[in-house]
C-alpha cells in the first residue's frame, strides 16, 4: 500500500539480548546487585539510564544501571527485589543468563552542569541510578566545581553502597552527607528527613544544577528545599517513575503527561514538569 | 481529478476476488451475532446487505433497511487494528538452550485487504501509522505495510458521528489504494469507483467498468456534502488542548467519574488506542516461551502500577488520563488529535458516556475563567 | 551584651529585626558551651530555655520501652532547640544530648517572655519567626512518618 513505515533494526531493542551473569551480590536485605557481561563489544550507557531485564518464561522489569559508565566490560544493575520478576531476578547465579534490552532513557545532564556546583540528591534505593553520574563527576571532577552528594536512607541499615560511600567520604573534592529516618543511639550520625541537609551545604544557588532521585514525596520536598536554596526549575533534574513495560514509547503504561517517561525519561527537569506533572493521580 | 469509473454489485464480487486472487485475505462488515463485525469475506453475500445500524449513546441496533444496500450503515464496535495489531500477537519467541536461550523468529504475518473502510477508519490507520510509526514496531509495520484498503464514503451517518469535526470524513482524501460510493436511488444500484494509488489502479483495471458521467460524480459528492452537514454529533477543536490541560483539577472528572464504570469498552473499541501489555506464556515444561503483546487500557486499576500501588486509583484521573490523552496530549506526542470522530465509544458506553459532550462540558466549566458570570479568558482577550 | 548582640545580627533568623530589638534580645541571651557527650536536657525537665546552636551537633530521643533510646532527630548549626519553655508545663518532651561539642546562644524563656509583653511589636517579630521553624520543622517530621523508603509487596 501507500505506507511504508520502517521497522527497527536493532534486535536488542524488541527481542533480548542473552547476557551472562558475571556476579551477584547482596547490598541490603532485599536489595541485590548484579553484573552481567554486555552483549557486545560496543555496549555503553549514559548516567541515568536503565535497562529491560529479562528472567526466562517470567518476565522483565526495568532496572536501574548502577555502574561506572567508563566501565564498558560490565552492565552493573542494582535490583529490589518486589515481586515475581525480580525475585527470579535475584535469584540467578554467576554463570545463569538474563535477558538484556537497552539501555534506555534521558541521562543526567551533566554537561549542563559543568562549571557549576553539583548537587546530588538521593533518598533510598535512589543512590542506584544517581550513583553513575557520581562515578561520571568524580571521572571529570575538574570540570566542575564544589560536589555534594545528599542521602537519606530509613534507617543505618538501609544505606545502600554503604562501603563506598565511605570511600567516597575520604575524598577531599566531594562532600557527603547522611541522614536516616530513624536510628537508636548506636547510630552517631544526624537524624532527620534529607532535605534537612540541604540547608547543611553551602553552594551557589544561582547557578548550582541538582539531580535528585528517590520516593517521589522525598523528591517533592526536595525540590521545595532546594527552590528555598536558590535553584531554578530549569536547574532541578528528577528521575520520574511509572509502570515501564516496553522501554520504547509503545504500550503507553508510562505516560505522564505527555511524555513517555520510558523515552522522554526517566530523567526530566522540574521545568519540562511544569505545572501538570505534580497534580494528583495524573 | 482522479479517474472514476463505475461498476455494479458483480463488479464488487470481482473486486474481492480479484483481491484474494493477489493473495490477500479480504476482511471486510459482516454480520455476527446481530453487530457489524470485521471478519473474512468471500463475495458480497458475506456484507450486511439491507441492514442498517441504529446507534445513540449506550445502545446499537441492527435493523432492516428495506432496501439492497451493501453499505448502509456505518461501523460496529470493531476497528481495522484487530488485524494491524492483533491482541496476542507473538512478537519474540526464545527457547531455552544451555547456555542461556536463543531468539526463534516470529511466523510471517498474513497479507489483509482492508474492505469497506469508513474514511474515519483510513484516518484512524493513518493516526496509528504516526505512533507506530515512531516507534519503528515489526508488528505494526508487518501487517500495514503489506495491506490494501478499499475504503467506502459515507452518505449516511450515525447520530454518533462526529467525523466532519475533525476533518476525517465523511468522506476520504487519501491513504487509500480504492475507494466506493455506493449509489441506491429505487431501481438504480452503482458504485463509484477511484484508485488512490497504483496497486488500485491495477486492480481497478482488471473489473469490468466504465467511466462515470460528470453527474454521477457531482451527485455522488453532494451526498457526502450533505451527509457532512447532518452529522449528529460535534466537537470544537478550537483551543481544546489547552481547556483540557488547563482544567486538569477541574471538580467535575469526578462528576463524569460517577458514571463512568471503568469497564474498557470506549478503549476496545476506539480504533485509535494503542495501550498493550506484554504476558510470557512459558511452555509448561519451562523450555519454550512466547512473548506475547495484548491490548490494555488506561481504565484498568493496575494500568498505572508502581511499586506501592497504583497511580490513579480513582475513576475520575482515570477518565481524564484517557480524554485528555486523547484530545489533548496526542497532539504534544504525536502532532494532531488522537480522535478520529467516528463515535463508537458513545454507542458502545454501557452508560452512555459521550466524548463530544464531556469536553464540552469542561469548556463550559473552564477553571481558568475569573470568576462564574465574568467572561472566560478567551473571550475577555478578544 | 555586645558579644551576643555581633553574634546574633550575622544569624538569618534574626535578619530584618531592628538593632533595637536585638539589642533587647541579646540581654537575654549568653554564649554557652558544651562538650561532646554532655546532657542538655532531659524529658520531663523543668524548661526555661532556648539554645540556637552556632556548631556543633545535638540529637533528640526518646526513650522507649521496647527499643531504647530512639534518636528522632539530630539538630545542627543554626537549628534552635527547644520549643518547650514557651507554653505550660514547662517541661521538656525528649532528651537532648550532645553528639559534638556545641558552641550556642543560650536564651532566658521567662525574660523572652517579659520582654515581649513590654514591646508587642518585638513579641510579633519573635513569634512568627519561631513558629515558621516550628512548621518547616512539623513538615520534615511528617515526611519522616511518611517511611518513604520501605517497599510493598
Amino acid at each position: 500500500m501507500s505506507t511504508q513505515l520502517s521497522v527497527k533494526a536493532d534486535a536488542h531493542v524488541m527481542s533480548p539480548a542473552p547476557c551472562r551473569i558475571l556476579s551477584v551480590e547482596q547490598e541490603l536485605q532485599d536489595t541485590y546487585t548484579l553484573e552481567v557481561e554486555p552483549p557486545g563489544d560496543d555496549w555503553s550507557f549514559l548516567p541515568g539510564q536503565y535497562t529491560m531485564l529479562y528472567a526466562f518464561g517470567i518476565g522483565e522489569v526495568p532496572i536501574s544501571i548502577s555502574g561506572d559508565p567508563e566501565d564498558s566490560t560490565k552492565i552493573v544493575q542494582t535490583i529490589r527485589a518486589v515481586g515475581a520478576v525480580t525475585d527470579a531476578l535475584v535469584g540467578l547465579r554467576p554463570g545463569d543468563y538474563v535477558g538484556v534490552r537497552g539501555p534506555f532513557g534521558t541521562a543526567w545532564d551533566t554537561k549542563a552542569a559543568e562549571g557549576r556546583d553539583v548537587l546530588i540528591v538521593a533518598g533510598g534505593v535512589g543512590l542506584a541510578p544517581l550513583r553513575p553520574v557520581v562515578f561520571d563527576v568524580l571521572n571529570h571532577r575538574e570540570r566542575y566545581e564544589n560536589v555534594t552528594l545528599m542521602y537519606g536512607a530509613r534507617s543505618p541499615s538501609d544505606l545502600l553502597f554503604a562501603s563506598q560511600i565511605h570511600e567516597w567520604r575520604g575524598r577531599f573534592d566531594l562532600e557527603v552527607l547522611i541522614t536516616v529516618d530513624q536510628a537508636d543511639d548506636s547510630w552517631r550520625g544526624p537524624v532527620g528527613v534529607v532535605t534537612s541537609l540541604v540547608g547543611r551545604s553551602s553552594f551557589d544557588g544561582d547557578t548550582a544544577i541538582a539531580f535528585v532521585c528517590g520516593p517521589e514525596v522525598m523528591m517533592r520536598f526536595t525540590i521545595q528545599a532546594l527552590e528555598r536554596g536558590g535553584l531554578t526549575d530549569d536547574r532541578l533534574y528528577v528521575s520520574m517513575e511509572r509502570n515501564m513495560k516496553c522501554g520504547v514509547g509503545l504500550c503507553g503504561h508510562c505516560q505522564l503527561g505527555k511524555f513517555f517517561l520510558c523515552k522522554d525519561g526517566p530523567v526530566m527537569t522540574c521545568a519540562q514538569m511544569a505545572g501538570s506533572c505534580w497534580i494528583r493521580e495524573v | 481529478m482522479k479517474e472514476s469509473l463505475v461498476i455494479e454489485r458483480e463488479g464488487v464480487d470481482a473486486l474481492i476476488s480479484a483481491l484474494a486472487d493477489r493473495g490477500y485475505e479480504v476482511v471486510g462488515p459482516t454480520v455476527r451475532g446481530q453487530t457489524i463485525m470485521y471478519d473474512t469475506i468471500t463475495s458480497t453475500d458475506d456484507l450486511p446487505v439491507g441492514l442498517r445500524d441504529r446507534q445513540e449513546a449506550g445502545t446499537y441496533r441492527l435493523e432492516e433497511r428495506g432496501d439492497g444496500a451493501l453499505f448502509g450503515y456505518v461501523v460496529g464496535p470493531q476497528s481495522f487494528r484487530k488485524f494491524t495489531t492483533p491482541p496476542g500477537t507473538v512478537f519474540w519467541k526464545g527457547i531455552r538452550t544451555d547456555g542461556g536461550f536463543e531468539t526463534v523468529a516470529p511466523e510471517e504475518p498474513p497479507r489483509y485487504a482492508f474492505f469497506g473502510a469508513r474514511p474515519c477508519e483510513v484516518a484512524a490507520l493513518k493516526v496509528q501509522d504516526n505512533v507506530y510509526g515512531s516507534v519503528r514496531d515489526p508488528v505494526y509495520a508487518g501487517r500495514r505495510n503489506q495491506s490494501f484498503t478499499v475504503a467506502v464514503n459515507c452518505t449516511e451517518p450515525a447520530p454518533t458521528c462526529f467525523c466532519d469535526s475533525l476533518d476525517t470524513g465523511p468522506g476520504v482524501s487519501d491513504g487509500y489504494d480504492i475507494a466506493l460510493t455506493e449509489v441506491l436511488d429505487g431501481n438504480t444500484h452503482y458504485f463509484l469507483a477511484e484508485a488512490g494509488s497504483d496497486e488500485g489502479s491495477e486492480v481497478l483495471a482488471s473489473l469490468t467498468s466504465r467511466d462515470a458521467l460528470d453527474e454521477e460524480l457531482v451527485g455522488a459528492r453532494r451526498m457526502v456534502v450533505r451527509a457532512a452537514e447532518n452529522m449528529g454529533r460535534f466537537l470544537e477543536t478550537d483551543g481544546l488542548k489547552e481547556v483540557l490541560l488547563g482544567n486538569l483539577e477541574n471538580p467535575y472528572w469526578d462528576e463524569i467519574a460517577k458514571r463512568c464504570l471503568s469497564c474498557t469498552n470506549c478503549t476496545l473499541v476506539c480504533p485509535t488506542c494503542f495501550c498493550s501489555s506484554i504476558e510470557d506464556h512459558l511452555s509448561l515444561d519451562g523450555t519454550e516461551t512466547e512473548r506475547v503483546r495484548t491490548w490494555d487500557s488506561c481504565f484498568t486499576l493496575d494500568f498505572s502500577y508502581v511499586n506501592g500501588g497504583p497511580v490513579r486509583p480513582s475513576p475520575g484521573p482515570r477518565y481524564r488520563q484517557w480524554l485528555t490523552h486523547k484530545l489533548a496530549s496526542w497532539q504534544d506526542q504525536f502532532g494532531e488529535i488522537g480522535c478520529v470522530g467516528c463515535g463508537r465509544c458513545i454507542t458502545w458506553c454501557p452508560v452512555g458516556i459521550d466524548i463530544t459532550k464531556e469536553a464540552a462540558e469542561i469548556r463550559e466549566r473552564d477553571v481558568r475563567r475569573v470568576a462564574v458570570g465574568t467572561p472566560s479568558v478567551k473571550e475577555a482577550a478578544e | 551584651m555586645s558579644e551576643v548582640f555581633d553574634i546574633l545580627i550575622d544569624q538569618p533568623f534574626f535578619k530584618s529585626m531592628t538593632d533595637e530589638q536585638l539589642r533587647a534580645v541579646s540581654e537575654t541571651a549568653r554564649l554557652v558551651t558544651f562538650e561532646e557527650g554532655a546532657v542538655m536536657f532531659v524529658e520531663g525537665g523543668p524548661a526555661r530555655r532556648s539554645y540556637l546552636i552556632l556548631d556543633g551537633d545535638v540529637a533528640l530521643s526518646l526513650r522507649t520501652q521496647e527499643h531504647g533510646a530512639k534518636t528522632i532527630q539530630t539538630l545542627h548549626r543554626g537549628d534552635f532547640v527547644g520549643w518547650s519553655w514557651m507554653y505550660p508545663p514547662y517541661r521538656w518532651n525528649f532528651d537532648a544530648n550532645v553528639r559534638s561539642e556545641v558552641t550556642a546562644v543560650q536564651f532566658d524563656g521567662p525574660q523572652l517572655k517579659k520582654i515581649s509583653l513590654a514591646d508587642p511589636e518585638l513579641g510579633y517579630e519573635l513569634l512568627r519567626r519561631f513558629t515558621e521553624v516550628i512548621v518547616t520543622r512539623m513538615q520534615a517530621l511528617r515526611i519522616q512518618l511518611l517511611d518513604v523508603y520501605s517497599t510493598f509487596r
